[in-house]
């Protein structure tokens, strides 16, 4: 506000109000469309909406494909834009917590808290000069961050949010991920290659050798829950899992736990994350295979790799730590609440779809929030470190993990008791570890003479 | 004189070679099955079928774009055009679990490798090293000795659509097929796999010796 002095600066409190008003209109209208229209755009759901709302024949009327294929559209469209905001609110949350945990004062300046920086990052990337070095490879130069945004784009298709709140619950879901994040990949090298600079080739080459090399463990990790659930499906696999912590599957088998952290090791490492962040390493190779990359194109690059954050924590929910099942509520609760399948659903249908959907975003940004922590805490591995642990001991545990389970659902079959058993005292020692662990840090904050203050957030 | 003449008769023998094989596959293979088929009839134009078309056009330019790039990295993009088109119209034949594994195997693995093979060699613009070929001459005696051929096939088969039952559940056919009809070709495609594991080993192992 240089240019104009006499201007009065907003009051806290004002700024307090449009922070919160931005917030949660934003998150409002979003998670309030994918609410909506990830149910409504069922087959079923646009039938029934057609003839008791509309009051046509859905059969005979002639528009039904169009509204079909358009309110399908409305939900890509919505979801991409859930993508892109909640990856600017990741940035928002990582910068805050990466401050407090260096002792600065971090994002304080746009909006209560800094909230509103990520919108006005966003903003002055759109207006940089999108610069493509002359020597770069023209075409697949800005080619690349389109197969990352891509890859990036299409797991929202199998994510759930919810009982019913999945843009298409496929048949090989969890394969179907898997799969189409090998775009990024793709992406990755072309823009490594493509920028004609060897900060960005070694970036690139080391990104494409991590991620090819990680996916090994993570996927004989998720053949783990799928054993257990017996299908592919993302829904399936939840709705195999119970909602009390004893029933989730990283509780109900052992090999599922050691799975669990081989996939979330293996998931630091495919989203380029500290301890793994080799391929963008910035004390070594500038900013790997983005560092030739301005403005819009990077903006991409960016909100991928923070946008990823949410995919993988969602994804590690599904499969182990039982997605949106709410306590008290089981699938006969589901198909009560739901009614006869013709008609649309009633409101307690509706609101059970939207606390299964609390459910799961808050577990999923719990597990966000870890990812984060560890991001700040742990520093950067070697390469020939990151090989080892990957070739070396993930691989063949998550092997070991696959066969232990194998023989487990063949217990399972004739002791069905055994899950539950295993459930509560693995919760119990969970539960034990964590208190363990808070006891430590409570000493530890008592013995350096510090005491704990969240005053100044 | 003789190199020319050595390279022309190659050339005709391949081409031989080349019709002999589409002859014998049509009259053995294509020709039977083509008699049961009943003509699909006539569906008018939908979206699906724009987008089959799209889908279409994609393979075939990225098909193109292998053949005719001159810088190997253009080829290898041709080639994820081309994959990633064909995993698509494997959507369209509901055949689920196929389509996602020719992306995850093809673009995900294969395509992955070969670029970063590419990647690490340094002359990859030059023609001559990357991308050599055998001549205009060859290659129009090939398209001329071939696109007959199949352009009969493709226009003398009564093509027949099968409506595909709606997103059927592949993968446990899939598992049941391979576990037990298939377990033999299953197990010695694993073999060939285990082969070239070790084959790797053994020709990395040996630059090490050298070293």
């Amino acid at each position: 506000m240089l240019s104009s002095p006499q201007r009065k600066p907003f009051s806290p409190r004002a700024v307090l109000v449009i922070t919160l008003a931005v917030g949660v209109l934003l998150f409002g209208a979003l998670f309030t469309g994918i609410l909506v229209l990830t149910a409504a755009i069922k087959p079923v759901m646009i039938a029934a909406f057609l003839r008791q709302v509309v009051g046509v024949d859905p059969a005979t009327w002639p528009h039904t494909t169009l509204v079909t294929w358009v309110s399908m559209a409305i939900t890509a469209l919505i979801l991409l834009t859930f993508g892109a905001v909640i990856s600017g609110a990741t940035v928002w949350w990582e910068m805050r917590v990466s401050a407090r945990m260096q002792s600065r004062i971090g994002y304080n300046r746009a909006g209560a808290g800094g909230f509103l920086q990520w919108i006005a990052d966003a903003v002055k990337l759109l207006f940089k000069e999108d610069l493509i070095p002359a020597e770069a490879d023209q075409l697949l130069f800005r080619v690349a961050p389109y197969f990352v945004m891509t890859g990036f784009a299409l797991t929202f298709v199998a994510l759930p949010f919810g009982e019913g709140l999945v843009a298409a619950d496929l048949n090989v879901g969890i394969f179907y991920m898997v799969a189409v994040t090998a775009l990024v990949v793709v992406g990755i090298l072309l823009a490594g290659w493509s920028s004609n600079s060897k900060w960005a080739l070694f970036g690139g080459m080391r990104a494409a050798a991590q991620v090819v090399s990680y996916e090994i463990p993570a996927g004989i990790a998720i053949m783990v829950p799928v054993l257990m659930a017996g299908t592919l499906s993302m829904q399936g696999i939840i709705r195999a899992q119970g909602a009390w912590p004893w029933q989730w599957f990283v509780f109900t088998n052992p090999a599922a736990t050691v799975a669990f952290l081989i996939f979330f090791i293996s998931q630091l490492a495919e989203g380029n994350r500290t301890p793994f962040d080799l391929p963008e390493a910035d004390s070594e190779l500038v900013a790997g295979y983005l560092s030739e990359y301005s403005g819009f194109r990077f903006a991409l690059f960016f909100l991928v790799e923070f946008g990823n954050l949410w995919v993988m924590a969602a994804v590690l929910t599904t499969l182990f730590l039982g997605g949106w099942q709410i306590p008290w509520v089981s699938a006969a609760d589901w198909t009560a609440a739901r009614g006869a399948l013709g008609d649309l659903p009633g409101a307690g249908w509706w609101g059970l779809q939207l606390l299964s959907m609390l459910v799961m975003v808050l577990k999923t940004l719990v597990v966000l929030n870890v990812i984060v922590w560890i991001r700040w805490t742990l520093p950067r591995i070697r390469i020939d470190q990151m090989m080892n642990l990957c070739w070396k001991y993930l691989v063949p545990f998550a092997f070991a993990a696959f066969v232990f389970t194998l023989l487990w659902q063949v217990l399972l079959a004739r002791v069905p008791l055994l899950a539950t058993f295993t459930g509560f005292i693995m919760t119990g020692l969970f539960v034990a570890m964590a208190a363990l662990f808070g006891r430590q840090v409570k000493a530890n904050i008592a013995a350096s003479g510090d005491h704990v203050d969240l005053t100044n957030w | 004189m003789t190199q020319t003449t050595g390279k022309l008769l190659g050339w005709i023998l391949g081409t031989a070679l080349a019709i002999g094989f589409v002859v014998v596959m049509g009259q053995l293979a294509i020709g039977p099955a083509a008699q049961s088929m009943v003509p699909a009839p006539a569906t008018s134009a939908g979206l699906t079928e724009v987008l089959f078309y799209v889908l279409a056009g994609v393979t075939i330019a990225g098909a193109a774009g292998v053949a005719l790039s001159h810088n190997i990295l253009y080829s290898a993009i041709g080639l994820l055009m081309a994959l990633l088109g064909a995993g698509s119209l494997y959507v369209f034949l509901s055949a689920d679990f196929l389509a996602v594994a020719q992306l995850l195997i093809y673009i995900g693995g294969v395509l992955v490798l070969v670029l970063f093979a590419v990647m690490l060699t340094n002359r990859i613009t030059e023609i001559t090293v990357s991308n050599t070929s055998l001549g205009l001459w060859g290659g129009l005696m090939l398209f001329v000795a071939v696109a007959p051929v199949l352009l009969a096939v493709a226009l003398v088969t009564p093509w027949a659509t099968i409506t595909p039952a709606a997103a059927a559940h592949t993968t446990e056919t899939i598992g049941d097929a391979l576990l037990s009809r298939w377990l033999l070709p299953f197990e010695v495609a694993s073999l060939v796999l285990l082969a070239s594991l070790v084959g790797a080993v053994a020709i990395a192992r040996k630059e090490i010796k050298a070293d």
